[in-house]
């Protein structure tokens, strides 16, 4: 079969200028222009009317693009002189949706020679004459290369012309291999430990050991790997169940028992429908429906390949709330990256540059979110040193299900059913992978655990499971993730047994070893329990929407795992054993003194009271806090008609909201679902505990500011922390999850679900380690009794009167407290809110009153007169917001906060300017230029 | 009767229940039906009164938005929808949709695909600007032909999410009569009531003509990128708090229902 390669080019494509930016912040000065072309390789046999073909209707725009082609191996094209080619390809295996499309489409316009086909891009640089040599040439092209345009975990480059590779088509591989573990010295079982990548420590190999020695046998690949993906800390959080010791002696049973769902037991509200226990915590919305959500981590992948790790997050989470039955209707991408104009020469080695990690996991979010048709609604974005070798990327996603409908009931004798996308040997290994420190080869030896999503077939699966929830065709539902097949029918079938055939899975190509079969972690799956009465109804909806159904085994009711592939059984172990036989990890926590320091931010500008105007404006453009809206606008945050408070809002549209509010399309009344998060490495940093009181203040009192009931807020947790081992890393774990238990009870604010990720840290060649700072995101998910009361932060109307509610302390903490009346201030705010009271308001966070009454003025283009004590301006606090009240609405407002702290301010004036009385006066020109112009982009 | 609408839904069509809203809210019966139930039995098609291709991701835009969808148009519906096109009943695209009905040369119509020779000479091609882009737009509805579009007074305001909304022509593209014909149906305009001549964001995507919509020479097939599925309740809008409320894309839908049962 012959290999052709097609050169797709538009003279004027838009990407060009693009990139050309972006090398030269990453310090490639010297090149002058970068060209970018599409390759297309197709393999098969072709007459040339065939490729003519090809090319007009399929592989070019007419209008915009032109295209040539050629057999490979072709001659090289003679080298220009002054300018390079680089060609890109992917790696074979890597999910290639196009080429896929391209397949199918050629056989559909009757262009049946093509076999298989391929994608890649050209790109065509020119340096100036400061580059010259062949030799500085290739140098610097390698360079731009590995910094930009290409990653070795998923690409594969050359200098001039590539040559594709497919996928190799190997016989099919029975092969199973005994691991002869019974007579394994501690040592020895470490060593295989690692060997294996399986992140399990002694006792749990030794637990493995114990058990095939009363078994009388050695385990094969198939059962040990299958043990150590559900023995992960990514399936089982071993450490929030572990038993945890402290310096002072006292010992804590399980971080999880102890503190989180121990405050949702109290709280004991009657609208959680469902917390800790299934892939999203649910709770009520209106007579009709319930409302579920989840957050999920994918940051080791998004270190190691941005785009497809963010992606396949946004996808991973997505399939989290398909798998209790619900129709996803929001998505929230909370990111936290290294700073964006990091010189080069400071990048630790094998680390990726956080303008192009923060790039590349956009644009994953937005290919995603975007293309399933899910609007991404609230979010977050974070910079801090901490973060440049592990990037963080939490992604959320919001359901909606009517109620009664979710099953998760297997029945003996249901069939274990398999849709969606093939398997292949995408991303083995990643539930262990994700569970340990990367180091500088990580990127090169896990290529494997990264993937690139393919979101349309995923929105095949959300056409297909919406259909057959209402049609009560499965009794039992959970997603494909991390683990593959070995933890979903693993976790399903742990109470019953079942007997399953790999043969039986559809391979997207051949080869893979039956432990690649059970383990890979291939996207876009899920598993469900099928009466084989119901098979052929299910067959139905999955052709109409061109989903793939595959029948892999049975439920047995006989309590054991039992996995073949055709005659071979390759597991048969204990389900007790594999679901309940982890010991108990043991763990030591010390509590440190919270660090009196009150360091200088290194993101943050520092208050000086001499210089209020500058100083405000240095906040308005500092990176954590200036506007975010060249990402938020590629996301789609409208499909689904339902955004009544977006992302960004006010006149122009352009100032940042403090919550979301969606109205789910379909639901009957005027009820709607607020979203919200809190999250803060700064101080997560100086004081665990008391952080976390700050960031579950944040997501509550940004929930309330748009008119989320208080009484009716849920909240999940997720935790970024470094290697659990450290005493001090689960000291300030245990003082986190100490404060998430307090600061819920405090609230009457339960947790519903939540997520940890561990072992974010980077061992540098440097031999130093670079952690994170300790990150807690707390997501909020709240009802709003009627949209049309929600309020937006931007000022409404001049002569209006600006309060200022809460207990304001001026005193700036190492972390501020959590003012007593909090929860009171904002059950009586709520009450403002649905009396009519209120027409905007906004929450004091980052930057301090200054920069709250600054963005309200940005948001409303009009201006505000206001005096406060100069020293206080920016002092960061928990508990207080700045409202807008109509004069006619004073004396109503006042007699809602009876007995609360809240404090006339100011004013709203039709003059442009912000005035701090003795101390500024900023146009709003000024203002709005500041905050739209990051100064570190 | 309510007249019956038809929303094509394509593998990655993701705007289809909120136009089905839409359509409802303005008097039609409206069906969401996949494009696979759709092939297998194509005569469904003639019992509709109205046709829509809604928004979404057809096939992921491989190898360009709207085009694997186009062939599907041409490749397995080719003579219903232009009989339901002959007939004269009022079909629209939106966005994905509109971006189908270009690639299929279903728009800027028939006429256009003989005079360039069976080959595009229209297109809708990347953002100016190189990227996705989600914000609410206003545009204004100019073609009096457009059955559509006649009639309407108040500009639309609704959003955009597009990165492949640019609408381009090359040479062969007969632009004298396409504007003589009225084909324009909608462009991006000002909150001021003056066409954006291209302005960034007025015109979000750098559009030939500030072209937001076209309709063929009939009237009867709208296609456009902007979403007014989006915008038919007033908590929509994007400056709902602060009491505003015009510039509903309910009309629009409202006019091609009320064609639909003439």
């Amino acid at each position: 079969m012959s290999i052709y390669k097609f050169l797709v080019y538009n003279n004027n494509d838009p990407r060009n200028a693009g990139l050309l930016t972006d090398a030269h912040v990453l310090g490639f000065q010297h090149l002058q222009s970068i060209v970018i072309h599409d390759l297309y390789f197709i393999e098969g046999q072709l007459p040339q009317e065939g490729l003519q073909q090809l090319a007009l209707k399929l592989l070019t725009d007419p209008v915009t693009q032109s295209a040539s082609w050629m057999e490979l191996p072709a001659p090289l094209s003679p080298a220009e002189t002054d300018s390079v080619i680089l060609e890109v390809a992917l790696r074979p295996g890597v999910t290639d949706p196009v080429a896929e499309q391209i397949v199918r489409a050629a056989h559909q316009i009757g262009i049946y020679g093509v076999h298989r086909a391929a994608t890649g891009q050209r790109f065509i640089l020119r340096f100036d004459s400061s580059i010259s040599s062949s030799e500085s040439i290739r140098l610097s092209t390698t360079a731009i290369s590995a910094a930009l345009l290409a990653n070795n975990v998923i690409h594969h480059w050359t200098i001039g012309e590539i040559t594709p590779s497919f996928p190799e088509e190997l016989a099919s591989s029975g092969l199973v291999e005994i691991i002869s573990i019974r007579n394994l010295s501690a040592n020895e079982l470490l060593a295989l430990s690692k060997e294996r990548r399986a992140a399990l420590d002694l006792p749990e190999m030794q637990a493995i050991q114990n058990y095939f020695i009363k078994e009388q046998r050695d385990p094969s690949d198939v059962e040990f790997e299958t043990i150590a993906q559900t023995w992960s800390e990514h399936c089982v959080h071993k450490t929030f169940k572990a038993k945890v010791t402290l310096d002072d002696g006292q010992v804590i049973d399980s971080l999880i028992k102890t503190y989180l769902k121990s405050a949702t037991d109290k709280i004991n509200a009657p609208w959680v429908i469902s917390a800790f226990i299934d892939n999203a915590g649910i709770i009520d919305f209106d007579d009709e429906f319930e409302i579920s959500f989840k957050a999920e981590t994918h940051n080791h992948p998004s270190a190691v390949e941005p785009f497809g790790g963010a992606n396949t997050g946004v996808g991973g989470v997505v399939r989290d709330v398909l798998g209790v039955s619900a129709k996803p209707i929001a998505n929230t991408d909370i990111l936290c990256f290294g700073p964006q104009n990091l010189d080069p020469k400071f990048l630790p080695e094998g680390v990726l540059h956080p303008r192009r990690i923060q790039s590349g996991v956009v644009a994953g979010v937005q290919d995603y979110g975007n293309k399933i048709g899910i609007p991404t609604i609230n979010g977050a974005i974070l910079y801090d040193e901490g973060y440049i070798a592990n990037p963080l990327v939490f992604c959320g996603c919001v359901g909606i299900a009517p109620k009664g409908l979710h099953r998760k009931d297997p029945q003996v004798a249901d069939r274990v059913i398999v849709l969606g996308g093939r398997t292949g040997r995408d991303g083995l290994r990643g539930a262990t992978f994700s569970s340990m420190t990367m180091d500088a080869q990580t990127g090169d030896v896990s290529g494997a655990s990264v993937q690139i999503g393919d979101p349309i077939t995923e929105k095949g699966l959300i056409d297909v499971i919406i259909r057959a929830r209402d049609l009560k065709l499965y009794n039992d539902i959970t997603d494909c993730g991390a683990g593959g097949l070995s933890s979903a029918v693993g976790e399903m079938t742990s109470t019953i047994g079942c007997d399953v055939d790999l043969t039986q899975v559809r391979l997207k190509y051949p080869g893979l070893a039956p432990w690649e079969i059970w383990l890979s972690e291939a996207q876009e799956r899920m598993v469900l329990a099928v009466a084989p009465e119901k098979i052929s109804a299910l067959h139905k909806l999955c052709e109409t929407f061109d989903t793939e159904l595959t029948d892999i085994g049975e439920f047995t009711g006989k309590g054991r795992l039992i996995v073949r592939y055709g005659e071979t059984v390759v597991v048969n172990m204990d389900n007790e054993f594999l679901h309940n036989g982890i010991p108990q990890r043991q763990l030591k926590a010390v509590i440190e003194n919270p660090s009196i320091r009150l360091s200088a931010s290194k993101s943050v500008p520092q208050a000086v009271p001499q210089a209020v105007s500058q100083t405000l404006l240095n906040f308005l453009s500092s990176p954590n806090v200036a506007s975010k809206a060249h990402v938020i606008r590629i996301y789609d945050h409208e499909v689904q008609g339902g955004t009544v408070v977006k992302p960004l809002t006010g006149v122009e549209a352009d100032a940042p909201s403090d919550a979301a509010v969606i109205k789910p399309i379909g639901t009957k009344g005027m009820k709607g679902i607020v979203l919200s998060n809190g999250i803060n490495p700064e101080y997560g940093k100086r004081n665990a505990y008391k952080m976390t009181w700050s960031v579950m203040d944040e997501a509550i009192r940004n929930a309330v500011a748009v008119g989320a009931d208080p009484e009716r807020i849920a909240v999940l947790d997720n935790f970024c922390w470094g290697d659990p081992l450290r005493p001090e890393t689960m000291g300030s774990l245990v003082e986190a999850s100490r404060g998430c238990h307090d600061a819920a009870l405090f609230y009457g604010t339960p947790f519903i679900s939540g997520k940890d990720s561990l072992n974010n840290e980077y061992l540098g060649a440097d031999g130093l380690r670079h952690a994170i700072p300790p990150t807690l995101l707390i997501s909020a998910i709240g009802i709003i009794h009627d949209v049309r009361q929600a309020i937006t932060m931007d000022l409404k109307e001049a002569h209006n009167i600006i309060y200022l509610v809460g207990d304001f302390s001026a005193e700036q903490k190492t972390v501020p407290d959590v003012p007593v009346s909090a929860p009171q201030v904002y059950r009586a705010l709520h009450q403002a809110i649905t009396s009519g009271l209120i027409r905007s308001a906004h929450d004091l966070s980052e930057g301090g009153l200054a920069v709250t009454a600054a963005e309200m003025c940005i948001g409303g283009r009009l201006g505000m007169d206001i005096s406060f004590e100069s020293s206080a301006l920016f002092t960061e606090v928990n508990g207080c917001l700045l409202v807008e009240v109509t004069p006619v609405n004073v004396a109503a407002f006042e007699s809602q906060l009876d007995n609360l702290p809240y404090k006339q301010i100011g004013t709203v004036t039709q003059n442009p300017f912000f005035n701090i009385l003795e101390s500024a006066s900023i146009s709003v020109t000024d203002l709005v230029h500041a905050f739209n112009n990051p100064n570190h982009l | 009767m309510k007249p019956k609408a038809l929303i094509l839904q394509a593998h990655g069509s993701n705007r289809d229940f909120d136009v089905m809203e839409a359509l409802t809210l303005a008097g039609a019966d409206a069906t969401g039906i996949p494009l696979n139930e759709l092939r297998m039995n194509k005569t469904l098609l003639s019992d509709f009164q109205l046709l829509v291709v809604p928004g979404g991701f057809s096939y992921a835009d491989a190898l360009g938005a709207g085009k694997l969808l186009a062939l599907d148009l041409a490749s397995y519906f080719e003579e219903e929808i232009s009989a339901f096109v002959y007939a004269g009943k009022p079909v629209i695209g939106i966005c994905n949709g509109f971006q189908a009905l270009v690639k299929s040369g279903i728009l800027p119509g028939e006429k256009y695909k003989e005079r360039g020779k069976k080959e595009a000479s229209s297109t809708l091609t990347f953002n100016e600007k190189g990227h996705f882009e989600c914000r609410w737009v206003t545009i204004k509805p100019v073609s009096k032909n457009c059955i559509w579009t006649k009639n309407l007074i108040e500009n639309i305001t609704c959003p955009i999410a597009h990165g492949e909304g640019n609408f381009q022509t090359n040479d062969l593209f007969p632009l004298s009569s396409f504007i003589e014909q009225d084909q324009i149906a909608l462009a991006y305009t000002h909150t001021s009531g003056s066409l954006a001549n291209g302005e960034y964001p007025t015109n979000p995507n750098g559009s030939t003509l500030d072209i937001a919509g076209i309709c063929n020479p009939q009237g009867n097939v709208l296609g456009l990128m902007p979403h007014p599925e989006n915008h038919i309740r007033t908590w929509q809008h994007p400056r709902h708090t602060r009491g505003e409320s015009s510039g509903s894309g309910l009309k629009l839908f409202e006019n091609g229902v009320k064609y639909a049962s003439n």
